[in-house]
C-alpha cells in the first residue's frame, strides 16, 4: 500500500544503483548551517534520499555515536523546529524522512507534528519507538497530509508481527540488521538475507536494510539482498570529525559501491 | 494473587509500549509469563517460600510511639527496611529473577539510583545463580559507593554509565540498550513500577504484598484501617504497593510523597506528578519533566533513589482520577526527617522514606496514619553527614 509516498517509490526506482543509498544525518550536528551544508554535500555525493534525525534527549535505539551527536546538537540548541528548517531546505534536492522519537511527536500534539513535517517538505517519518500497536493514530494522521510513516522491523519479530507490519507499511520498510542498537560492526549480521525475505513476502513497499552497516563492502552485500541501504553512525562520525567534506567522502564511496 | 488486577497495558491514557520494535517480542513473551506464574501454586508457592525464610516476610507494622506524639496521632511504620538488603526493592528482584529463571534466560540486567535495586537484584541472582549486570550512573556510584562495593562483593558486574547527570535516568536508558542487543538470553528487572507494559503491572503485583500485609497488620493489631497511607515516591514502586490494597477503601487517604529538591518553582526537583508535565519515558505515557519541545529534564533530589524525571503511569492515572494525592517534600524537610526519625525511634530511614515522613510532620492529624518506610538509612550516611 504505497498510497503515501510517490516521491519515496520514486527515489527508490530511479537510484541508478543496485539498491538506493540513503545516509542518515543528525539535524542540528554539528550546527545547524553545518548540517544543512552535510546533507547538501551528502545529495552531491549521491544520496537517493536522506533519513534527518531530529535531537532527543534519551534516544533508545541509538548507539554512542548517534546519542552523543544528539546530545551535542541540543547543546548548541537545535530544536524540532529548528531541524524542520534543515528539513526543508534539503527535501528541494532528495525525499527526505525524519527519524523522531514519539515524545517529541506526542508533546507537539501528532495532527500538529504532521503537518509542520509535511509543511517542511518532509516525506516521511521514523519513529523508532513506536511498534506497529501504538502507530494507527500517527498512521492516520500521515496518510491525511501524504507522509509515509515508515515502520521498524527487526530481527526478533515474529512472522505474525511481519505480516500485520508490512500490509500497514508507507513508504518503505526499514529493516533492522541485528539485534542491538544503531553503530558500525565489523561485520553483517548472520540471517540477515532471511530477514529481509520475510519481510519482502509481507510488503508491496520496498525494503530497505540498516543498523551496522558502514562500509563500502557492507553495503554492496546488502544491496543484494534489499532495495535501499541505510547508514547513519559512520555518516555521523564523519560529520563530527570532517564536516560537510567527510560527509560528501563517505557518502561518496558508498555511493560508488553500490553503482558497481 | 487471588484478586489480582488484570494485566494491563495501560492506566487510562498512560502506560503502553514505546520501545524500539526488537523488544516487542520480549515484552509479550514477559507478559505471557507472568499472567502464567502470578496464578501458578508452584511460583507463588517458591516466591512466598522465599520471601519467608530468605527475605524476612512478613516485614513488621511498628507502632511509632515518640514519632506519634510530633505527629499528634498515631503514626504506624511499615518496616521494609528490615528486610535482607535493607529495603522493599527485594520483594521485586526476588519475583522477578524466579520469573527469568523460568523463562531460560541465564543473564539478568538491572538498572539503579541508590544502589537498593542493584543490591537486590544482585542478590537475588547470587540466591539463584543467574549472572548479573547493574547499571549505575558515574554520580550515583559517588553517591552510594558501598552499595557499589556490595554489589560486587555478590558477584554482579556494576557498569558506570558517563551520559547526561549520570544518575537514574540514564541508568535506565543504558539498561534498555543493552537489553535491545542481548534480548535473547537477557531478562530486565526493572525496579520500579516505570518501564513499558507490563512492566509497571508487574512490578505493582510483586510489591502490592506491602501494602497486603499492612492491612492485615492494621486490622490485626489496630483493630481499624488507617486514615492516611503515606508513601514515597520516585518511580513509585513502594508507594503502588502500598496504595493499591487500599484503593478500594474509600475512607483511606492515600498520599503520594515526590522529591521537590530545591523547591517546585525552581527547576531542580523530581515532582512529575505535582508539577504536572506528560510525555513518554523509557517506553511509558506518564508524568514526566520535560521542556516545551519534548525533552527529558534532568531531575534532582537529595535522595538518589527519588532522582528520576519519569514516575510510573498507574500512579499518574491514580492522580487524574483523584484516588491518590500526590505532594511535593524538599531537601532540607527530608533531611530534617531523617534527624527526627533517628532521634526519636532510633531508625535511620533511607533518605526517599524520609521525604514521606516529612509529609507526615508537616500536617499532622489525630488520625491513624500508616507511613511506609521504604529502605533503611546505612546507605545515605555519608551523604548526611557531609550535608550537616
Amino acid at each position: 500500500m504505497s498510497i503515501a509516498a510517490p516521491a519515496i517509490s520514486a527515489a527508490f526506482a530511479d537510484s541508478g544503483k543496485h539498491a538506493a543509498l540513503m545516509p542518515y544525518l543528525m539535524g542540528g550536528y554539528p550546527s545547524i548551517e553545518e548540517s544543512v551544508s552535510a546533507g547538501l554535500a551528502a545529495v552531491d555525493a549521491g544520496a537517493d534520499l536522506l533519513e534527518l534525525g531530529v535531537p532527543f534527549s534519551d534516544p533508545l535505539a541509538d548507539g554512542p555515536v548517534i546519542h552523543a551527536a544528539a546530545t551535542a546538537a541540543l547543546g548548541s540548541g537545535a530544536t524540532p523546529h529548528g531541524v524542520l528548517g534543515v528539513c526543508e531546505r534539503l527535501a528541494v534536492r532528495v525525499p527526505v524522512v525524519l527519524m523522531v522519537y514519539a515524545n517529541i511527536v506526542l508533546t507537539a500534539g501528532v495532527e500538529t507534528f504532521v503537518l509542520r513535517a509535511a509543511g517542511s517538505g518532509a516525506s516521511g517519518l521514523i519513529v523508532p519507538d513506536l511498534p506497529h500497536d501504538e502507530a494507527s493514530e500517527l498512521r492516520a494522521a500521515c496518510d491525511a497530509e501524504g507522509l509515509a510513516l515508515v515502520p521498524l522491523v527487526a530481527p526478533t519479530t515474529t512472522p505474525e508481527r511481519v505480516e500485520a507490519i508490512g500490509a500497514d507499511a508507507r513508504g518503505f520498510v526499514y529493516t533492522v540488521s541485528l539485534t542491538g542498537t544503531t553503530g558500525e560492526r565489523a561485520e553483517l549480521p548472520e540471517g540477515l538475507a532471511e530477514t529481509v525475505e520475510r519481510v519482502r513476502a509481507a510488503t508491496e513497499v520496498p525494503v530497505a536494510v540498516g543498523f551496522g552497516i558502514s562500509t563500502p563492502e557492507q553495503a554492496r552485500s546488502v544491496a543484494k539482498i534489499a532495495d535501499g541501504v541505510i547508514v547513519g553512525s559512520r555518516v555521523v562520525r564523519a560529520a563530527g570529525e570532517g564536516g560537510a567534506l567527510g560527509v560528501g567522502s563517505v557518502v561518496g564511496e558508498l555511493a560508488e559501491a553500490l553503482r558497481h | 494473587m487471588t484478586g489480582a488486577p488484570p494485566l494491563e497495558r495501560r492506566f487510562g491514557p498512560y502506560g503502553g509500549r514505546y520501545v524500539p520494535e526488537t523488544l516487542i517480542p520480549a515484552l509479550d513473551e514477559l507478559e505471557a509469563a507472568w499472567s502464567a506464574s502470578r496464578d501458578d501454586p508452584a511460583y507463588v508457592a517458591e516466591l512466598d517460600a522465599l520471601l519467608r525464610d530468605y527475605v524476612g516476610r512478613p516485614t513488621p507494622l511498628y507502632h511509632a510511639h515518640r514519632l506519634s506524639e510530633l505527629a499528634a496521632g498515631a503514626v504506624w511504620l511499615k518496616r521494609e527496611d528490615l528486610t535482607h538488603t535493607g529495603s522493599h526493592k527485594i520483594n521485586n528482584a526476588i519475583g522477578q529473577a524466579l520469573l527469568a529463571q523460568r523463562m531460560g534466560k541465564p543473564r539478568v540486567i538491572a538498572e539503579t539510583g541508590a544502589g537498593q535495586h542493584g543490591v537486590a537484584a544482585a542478590t537475588a541472582c547470587a540466591l539463584l545463580g543467574l549472572e548479573c549486570v547493574v547499571y549505575m550512573g558515574t554520580e550515583d556510584m559517588r553517591r552510594q559507593e558501598p552499595n557499589v562495593q556490595r554489589m560486587r562483593l555478590l558477584g554482579a558486574e556494576v557498569r558506570g554509565v558517563d551520559a547526561g547527570a549520570r544518575t537514574l535516568k540514564e541508568a535506565v536508558s543504558a539498561a534498555i540498550r543493552d537489553w535491545v542487543a542481548n534480548v535473547g538470553t537477557t531478562h530486565y528487572v526493572i525496579g520500579s513500577c516505570v518501564g513499558p507494559a507490563p512492566y509497571p503491572a508487574l512490578v505493582r503485583d510483586l510489591q502490592r504484598r506491602i501494602g497486603d500485609e499492612a492491612r492485615e497488620q492494621l486490622l490485626d493489631q489496630a483493630g481499624r484501617l488507617p486514615d492516611r497511607a503515606i508513601a514515597c515516591v520516585g518511580g513509585g514502586s513502594n508507594a503502588i504497593g502500598t496504595f493499591i490494597p487500599f484503593v478500594d477503601d474509600e475512607e483511606v487517604e492515600l498520599i503520594g510523597v515526590e522529591a521537590a529538591g530545591e523547591g517546585l518553582s525552581t527547576r531542580r526537583h523530581s515532582a512529575p506528578l505535582t508539577t504536572g508535565a506528560r510525555g513518554v519515558l523509557h517506553g511509558a505515557f506518564t508524568g514526566v519533566l520535560q521542556d516545551e519541545a519534548g525533552q527529558i529534564l534532568e531531575a534532582h533530589s537529595i535522595s538518589a533513589g527519588l532522582d528520576y524525571p519519569g514516575v510510573g503511569p498507574e500512579h499518574a492515572w491514580l492522580r487524574d482520577s483523584g484516588r491518590v494525592r500526590y505532594e511535593g517534600v524538599e531537601d532540607g524537610a527530608a533531611l530534617a526527617a531523617f534527624h527526627r526519625v533517628a532521634e526519636l525511634e532510633g531508625i535511620l530511614p533511607a533518605l526517599e522514606s524520609s521525604h514521606a515522613i516529612a509529609w507526615l510532620l508537616a500536617n499532622p492529624s489525630p488520625g491513624l496514619s500508616l507511613v511506609t518506610l521504604s529502605g533503611r538509612g546505612d546507605k545515605d550516611l555519608a551523604e548526611v553527614l557531609a550535608l550537616g
